[in-house]
């Protein structure tokens, strides 16, 4: 296939594979005998139709960028990168060991202590998979994946013997310091003399997601290793050739991948739950895969599609508070279509869609 | 214009008339007409790009032209699809062989024509069948081999008898002598015109004029989509040819003068190289050259000349010495890497420049500085490139060596060859090396880039470069290099000055027969 124009690449097929998710999803809704149109209007006005439902459809968003551009960062070096879950578990001890032990003063002294803690520890748990990749040629997609549930028994040994306080029920930890709490969206519009509900967990880290997209932006487009990292991702032998270790690449790419989905625990841990809980990340490490595949690795992309998912979580949510009909399980077959269609079933459209453009295409001249 | 053979008789085996095809504002191929006889053998020649690959995609049914008919033994076929064309009697043997590498020759053979539903029935039918086209056409190959474990010779044949097995009475084959050695490329002549002699009718896409000129019969040039001129091979000459396809007169060998050689550059000794498989590819090579001096390195592909290229070039480790102005240079482990063998002032042009020299999805501008992206030029500071000049440089580079589109706004793949092999070319050529490294710079080049990619390795040298340029095409090395040694298994069996040379010396040193008073008889029985 040739050469597709920017704008059917970057909007006409994302908009038809949406499109394609939504009727499918539609066909569901019918079938169980509600009406779609409804069930639409309800996640739209769930999720982005007030303030508060705004603030839940961000915060998720938050997580989504930063597990989105780990992902991201990682198929710009050809490497699939599917332990985000498992980073981002690990990212948030991190986070939490931070904010326990250490009682800071203001949340702005915390937080670059927490982000470095955080990313460290992503960063590591990614360390032995990229290692194992560039040294003995194991499968990251396989080592990564089997990391996920090394992360999982871990963090479930260190809340039930390790973390736990004494005499609580819960498997999680003590909350942590004061001093490290961030600042909520209502306290933020607070400052400016502005309204903002109380109860979403919309917190200042989206602010440094959105600096993640352009510091990642940056870093691939603008720096001489995202130059290396590119160029190994589409010929390993080029890259031998121009003089980049492949060694170094799979290294350097995966530790930013693995650091990124760390990050995305002073979202959840440090700004929402102030504690660190057994599963903090919630399947947010794939719904990345999805993100990064829907915005075409790039932090834009990233940004856009980590916020319909967002919509999707919360107007989904909304969904199955006003739908009873509509069980837990169904949303999650919507987010799940959605995800299909977007990522896994992308060249279902681009091939009769590039071949539609070549004939218009060839019309027109 | 149409063809006038001597088989005119019947009606032509394959007639096209009028075709025309357009991918978007290109217009491939413009309003074309052919006749090709049956049982005749017709080269098509053009420079890359000239729309030859687009007609025989057309006949062989991957594209659907835009206008125009097609005459197959004077019957109209609509060819939708290949299976099409392969019911139509045509067979396509592709630049880039579609076998599987760890299948039998039979089984690559039968693939998609099992017609039973137990596998040996059809590998037994083949064998009988392959037996008697090995005869008929000598065109033996071991069915029961390893795809992996033939040379590229012998996988042409196993494509060739793919077509044959598949009845084709028309054989169209893409560039095919681009892989193969001097002896493999007149073997697979010889088998075209027991073909011929059979009544097949062959097609035969080219650069290379030289074998239009002895294997063909008639000739059609093609030049910017349109068919310029049909013309009889035997009234015709290559100088002519080159002219139709070119559309102005071209040098077919580069005048180049006597320069002052230098001292010793590039020093090599006791070069050592053990492939992936373990097996020893290259053996105790040693050689130099000197500054203003083009070595060149004649052989058979496949004699260690790839593994040569990547041990100077740092991708692969060696063994030995390896001196540039006098100093070492290590060959493994530390510092033996690309990016440090450029420091030291070596440039490589690599003999398959999309796999190694460019990132064929990056923009021009980008290939530009790919290797050399640490130098000063391409940066900003510490942390930035400096994407503006880059472009800007590129941008030099692409007008300077006449690269076209000159827009460093392109991606690389789509350039065709010739531009690709002078996109390699600038960025080394204008990193003002010490030493230059060049691997086939003209694999797969038409004639009118040939010419320019010569020249300006010529002017490197004369600028006091040494030049050590690998290649198996002797005319390539005979009007580049100044003296030549010749590859076989490994080593290096003979050195010669060019002008005390010639093409028959230095073939008989290719096929492994060494220098002494002893071989003298075994050259007399070969030649």
């Amino acid at each position: 296939m040739k050469n597709l124009p920017k704008w059917i690449d970057l909007v006409l097929i994302p908009a038809i594979n949406l499109f394609l998710a939504f009727m499918i999803s539609g066909l569901v809704v019918v079938y169980i005998g509600e009406n779609p149109f409804r069930a639409m209007q309800i996640i739209i006005n769930g999720s982005l139709g007030s303030a508060y439902g705004l603030g839940y459809t961000l915060y998720y968003a938050t997580n989504f960028i930063f597990t989105g551009l780990a992902v991201a960062v990682a198929f710009h070096a050809r490497m699939f990168n599917i332990g985000g879950e498992g980073q981002a578990m690990i990212g948030g001890l991190g986070t939490a060991l931070v904010c326990l032990f250490i009682d800071w003063p203001h949340w702005t002294i915390a937080l670059p202590f927490a982000i470095m803690s955080a990313a460290l520890f992503g960063a590591a748990w990614s360390a032995i998979p990229a290692y194992l990749q560039a040294r003995r040629g194991s499968h990251i997609v396989i080592t990564t994946i089997m990391f996920n549930f090394i992360a999982y028994s871990m963090m479930v040994y260190l809340l039930v013997h390790v973390l736990k306080p004494k005499g609580q029920m819960a498997p999680e930890s003590a909350k942590f310091v004061a001093g490290s709490n961030l600042p909520s969206a209502h306290d933020i519009f607070g400052w400016f003399g502005m309204a903002f509900p109380k109860s979403p967990p919309l917190n200042v880290t989206f602010l440094l997601a959105m600096l993640a997209c352009f510091l990642i932006w940056l870093f691939i487009w603008r720096t001489r290793m995202g130059y290396a990292i590119r160029a190994f991702g589409w010929s390993e032998t080029a890259a031998v050739y121009a003089g980049i270790s492949p060694f170094k690449i799979i290294m350097v790419t995966m530790l930013v991948s693995g650091g990124l989905a760390g990050m995305m625990s002073i979202n959840s841990v440090m700004g929402e739950a102030e504690r660190l809980l057994i599963d903090s990340v919630q399947g947010a490490g794939f719904v990345g895969i999805a993100a990064a595949l829907m915005g075409r690795s790039h932090p834009l992309g990233v940004f856009l599609a980590a916020v319909l998912f967002g919509v999707l979580y919360q107007g989904g949510a909304e969904l199955e508070f006003e739908m009873p009909a509509v069980s837990r399980e169904m949303i999650v077959v919507i987010q799940a279509l959605v995800i299909l269609f977007t990522g896994a079933l992308e060249n279902l459209v681009r091939v009769p869609i590039g071949r539609i453009f070549m004939k218009l295409n060839a019309k027109q001249n | 214009m149409d063809t006038k053979v001597q088989h005119d008789s019947a009606a032509p085996m394959i007639e096209l008339r009028g075709i025309s095809k357009s991918f978007g504002p290109v217009q491939a191929n413009k309003n074309i007409n052919l006749k090709v006889s049956k049982g005749s053998i017709h080269g098509i020649v053009g420079e890359n790009g000239a729309g030859k690959s687009t007609l025989m995609s057309i006949l062989y049914g991957f594209y659907k032209s835009d206008s125009g008919e097609i005459y197959i033994n004077g019957k109209q076929i609509n060819i939708t699809d290949s299976h099409v064309a392969i019911e139509a009697g045509i067979g396509m043997v592709h630049q880039h062989f579609k076998l599987v590498e760890n299948f039998t020759v039979l089984e690559n053979v039968i693939l998609g024509m099992e017609n039973s539903f137990l596998i040996n029935t059809a590998l037994n039918n083949a064998r009988v069948l392959l037996s008697e086209l090995a005869s008929t056409y000598s065109l033996e190959v071991d069915p029961d081999a390893l795809i992996e474990d033939l040379s590229v010779g012998h996988q042409q044949r196993v494509e060739i008898l793919k077509a044959l097995y598949r009845q084709a009475d028309i054989l169209i084959l893409d560039e095919p002598t681009g892989v193969l050695t001097p002896a493999e490329a007149d073997h697979l002549f010889n088998i075209l015109r027991n073909l011929s002699k059979e009544g097949k009718t062959i097609i035969l896409i080219t650069h290379k004029l030289k074998e239009i000129m002895s294997v063909t019969d008639t000739v059609s040039v093609m030049r910017r989509g349109e068919m310029t001129a049909t013309l009889e091979t035997s009234k015709t000459t290559p100088q002519e040819l080159a002219e139709l396809m070119v559309g102005r007169s071209v040098l077919l060998r580069i005048e180049k003068d006597a320069t002052e050689v230098g001292g010793k550059s590039l020093e090599v000794h006791n070069l050592s190289v053990m492939d992936k498989r373990g097996v020893t590819a290259l053996k105790n090579v040693s050689f130099h050259v000197r500054k203003g001096e083009i070595l060149g390195i004649a052989g058979v592909a496949g004699n260690g000349q790839t593994e040569l290229l990547e041990a100077l070039g740092g991708i692969s480790p060696a063994t030995g010495t390896m001196k540039i102005d006098g100093e070492e240079i290590p060959l493994h482990d530390k510092g033996s890497d690309a990016r440090s063998r450029r420091e030291y002032g070596v440039s490589h042009v690599p003999e398959d420049r999309q796999k190694l020299g460019l990132i064929l999805d990056f923009f021009a501008w980008e290939n530009i500085a790919f290797g050399y992206h640490h130098n000063d030029e391409f940066n900003k500071n510490w942390l930035l490139m400096d994407n503006r000049k880059t472009r800007e440089i590129a941008r030099q580079e692409m007008a300077k060596f006449d690269i076209r589109p000159p827009t460093p706004n392109n991606l690389v793949k789509n350039f065709s060859g010739g531009n690709q092999q002078k996109i390699v070319l600038a960025r080394e050529l204008e990193q003002n090396p010490k030493v230059l490294i060049v691997g086939q710079p003209t694999r797969g080049v038409d004639i009118g880039a040939i010419e320019f990619i010569h020249q300006k390795i010529i002017e490197l040298r004369n600028k006091g470069v040494a030049i050590l340029l690998v290649s198996v095409e002797l005319d390539e090395i005979f009007s580049l290099s100044d003296r030549v040694a010749v590859l076989f298994d490994g080593k290096i069996i003979g050195e010669r000055i060019t002008e005390e040379t010639n093409e028959s010396e230095l073939g008989l040193l290719m096929a492994g027969i060494e220098d002494g008073p002893e071989e003298q008889p075994a050259m007399e029985s070969v030649a």
